[in-house]
């Protein structure tokens, strides 16, 4: 029973109340760096996804063999070998969205999600919570990912996913997209209004 | 009458009243025109007649000059892009005010809106911080500025530059200045070029209709520069004559509404100096960085950066940068505090400002940058100051304590 339990909270707290973005505040310069447009900020999710899963499920497999003193340079290996696995992916099927994201797919290997979770979680709990506690970290993400890659879209190029959505006839009266949502402080902001709303909803998380 | 008016309907506001969630509305309005009846029961550090609405108000006395030239300025634009052949003086000052008191209004509405909301939201009373700011938005912004432009603006930085931090006194950045940053950043289509700094038609019928087609190029003055390549350099206005030194003093050059006078600029500078609301040490010392950076800069003027062939004083006429040194560098929220730290804080806000100006041509400006950027290293100034100060008393006191024993 209590097995149940904390598999269902290992997927869903980190959507919300424990959300590694808004709450743990890591993986801030990912955020900033690709969600001027939706469409590679929902790419980037997923690939943070897939790799945090599995890596979560490779180590937590082989969690009784790592040596101690050698287990960052274990989970970096496994970690970089799946992030050239989806960067190659990328490029082969999507290289468009490949070229935008440029670097920060590379870069997933710093994010420090990554890290956190396998050391907090994998290192110490078995393969299935461990796989469904990647999707929820991953998913976490994704959901600040998209939150703010759609305001940054909408407002700084009238756009969503490449289809214009503003209307022309706001072009004609006047309205101008706005250059500085296009500029990564107005993501920082955003995260931050996020951070406001839900700190402002779940009073546990408020700091004294 | 205003007093028995408002003693009358007093009891509506206060607890229990009918009209209670109002109270921090009423108490604004009353304590803004008339000096509050209530004093400190405790004890209290300092006693002065002046409290920080007094304060603001002669803050907003020292700027009417400039408000007034800027109104004029306005007008006199318009009518000698338009081909007027005479310049009568009251037409082109109903023209400023007209084309300004929009803008005016709508950075009040939306400013004071925001701030009663929140003042009633966090139960105290109102903070009168946006009385100057209100007025220096408009001041600092091009004549052209679309209205809903300004209301976002204005929006964004009440709340995430004062509100976000506590409101006014606690904010790190200048809340008008940001205003400013967030347009030119946002908006750059609508906030440079040779366009944005002409009112260009007529208004309620005063004045004529700018047009652009016929050699006309509003462009400032630090524009042309900005963008001048080969030849000898000389600055033209709207029409195509020269632009005396003259001129750009006395302010009858394209620029942000209120910023073009630096005459107006020092008479309310003197203003404040008198009245000792600004600091001097700030004023005087972003002027002294100014001359200084800007006779550095002289020195090694090449043709990639075309400033750099300004005379010094020259640098400190034209463009925004007396506005900043009188206005903008000496609000006390964003300044330093310390007497030393104000002298440093000055001279890096009049060198960085000269700096961003000759070196970067995509800011034909950096008055606001400057200041921006020393706002947030005031802190960091204070700071230092500070331990300086206990560092040396521990040594005196160390010394003492060994000639004693």
């Amino acid at each position: 029973m209590s097995e149940k339990i904390s598999l269902k909270g290992a997927l869903f707290n980190p959507l919300s109340k424990n959300n590694p973005v808004v709450v743990q505040v890591l993986g801030i310069c990912s955020v900033l760096a690709v969600t001027a447009k939706l469409e590679p900020a929902i790419v980037m999710g997923i690939s943070v996804i897939a790799v945090l899963a599995f890596s979560n499920v490779i180590i937590s497999l082989i969690r009784n063999t790592i040596p101690t003193n050698i287990r960052i340079i274990v989970q970096l290996v496994v970690v970089a070998g799946l992030v050239v696995i989806v960067d190659q992916l990328l490029k082969a099927y999507a290289y468009d969205v490949s070229k935008q994201l440029s670097v920060f797919i590379g870069l997933i290997i710093t994010n420090c999600i990554l890290m956190g979770r396998l050391e907090a979680f994998a290192m110490a709990n078995k393969p299935l919570p461990s796989f469904l506690d990647g999707i929820g970290n991953g998913l976490g993400y994704t959901v600040i990912l998209v939150i703010v890659g759609f305001f940054r879209e909408l407002l700084g190029s009238g756009t969503l996913l490449g289809y214009q959505v503003v209307p022309d006839s706001f072009y004609e009266a006047g309205y101008v997209n706005n250059g500085l949502m296009i500029l990564p402080p107005m993501a920082l902001i955003i995260v931050a209004c996020i951070i406001w709303v839900q700190r402002a909803r779940n009073k546990d998380l408020q700091e004294p | 009458m205003l007093r028995k008016y408002l003693d009358r309907i007093k009891p509506n506001f206060e607890e229990g009243g009918r009209l209670h969630s109002f109270h921090s509305v009423f108490d604004g309005i009353e304590t803004f025109l008339y000096t509050p009846r209530t004093t400190s029961a405790s004890g209290v550090h300092i006693h002065d007649s002046l409290d920080s609405k007094r304060i603001m108000i002669i803050v907003v006395l020292a700027l009417m000059p400039c408000l007034l030239f800027g109104m004029y300025n306005t007008g006199y634009q318009n009518f000698l892009g338009s081909g007027a052949a005479s310049f009568p003086l009251l037409p082109i000052m109903a023209y400023g005010f007209l084309a300004i008191l929009p803008k005016i209004a709508v950075t009040y509405v939306v400013g004071l809106g925001i701030e009663f909301i929140a003042a009633q939201w966090r139960k105290e009373e109102i903070q009168e911080g946006f009385l100057v700011t209100g007025i220096l938005v408009p001041l600092i912004c091009p004549i052209e500025t679309p209205l809903w432009m300004l209301a976002v603006a204005t929006a964004f930085s009440v709340i995430f530059v004062k509100e976000v931090f506590g409101g006014t006194g606690y904010n790190i950045f200048n809340v008008a200045l940001v205003t400013r940053a967030f347009l030119f950043f946002a908006y750059p289509a609508s906030m440079s070029g040779d366009r944005a700094f002409i009112s260009a038609s007529p208004i309620c019928g005063i004045g004529g209709t700018v047009n652009f087609a016929d050699g006309i190029s509003g462009a400032t003055p630090l524009g042309q520069i900005a963008t001048h390549s080969g030849g000898a350099l000389q600055i033209h206005n709207i029409v195509g004559d020269p632009v005396s030194n003259w001129d750009a003093f006395l302010g009858l050059i394209p620029g942000s509404f209120g910023e073009t006078s630096t005459l107006c600029i020092l008479i309310g500078a003197a203003l404040l100096l008198t009245t000792g609301i600004a600091s001097w040490r700030i004023m005087l010392s972003v002027f002294a960085g100014g001359l200084l950076a800007g006779f550095v800069v002289n020195m090694f003027a090449t043709p990639t950066y075309p400033s750099s062939y300004l005379m010094p004083w020259q640098q400190l006429i034209y463009g925004g940068f007396a506005f900043a040194a009188v206005f903008m560098a000496t609000d006390p929220v964003t300044a330093a505090r310390t007497g030393a730290g104000k002298y440093v804080y000055g001279l890096l806000v009049g060198i960085m400002a000269i700096v961003i100006r000759v070196y970067n041509n995509g800011y034909p400006e950096g008055a606001m940058l400057a200041v921006l950027l020393m706002n947030a290293f005031a802190p960091l100034i204070d700071y230092c100051v500070v331990q300086t100060n206990i560092n040396r008393r521990v040594n005196r006191l160390k010394t003492k304590a060994e000639k004693q024993s």
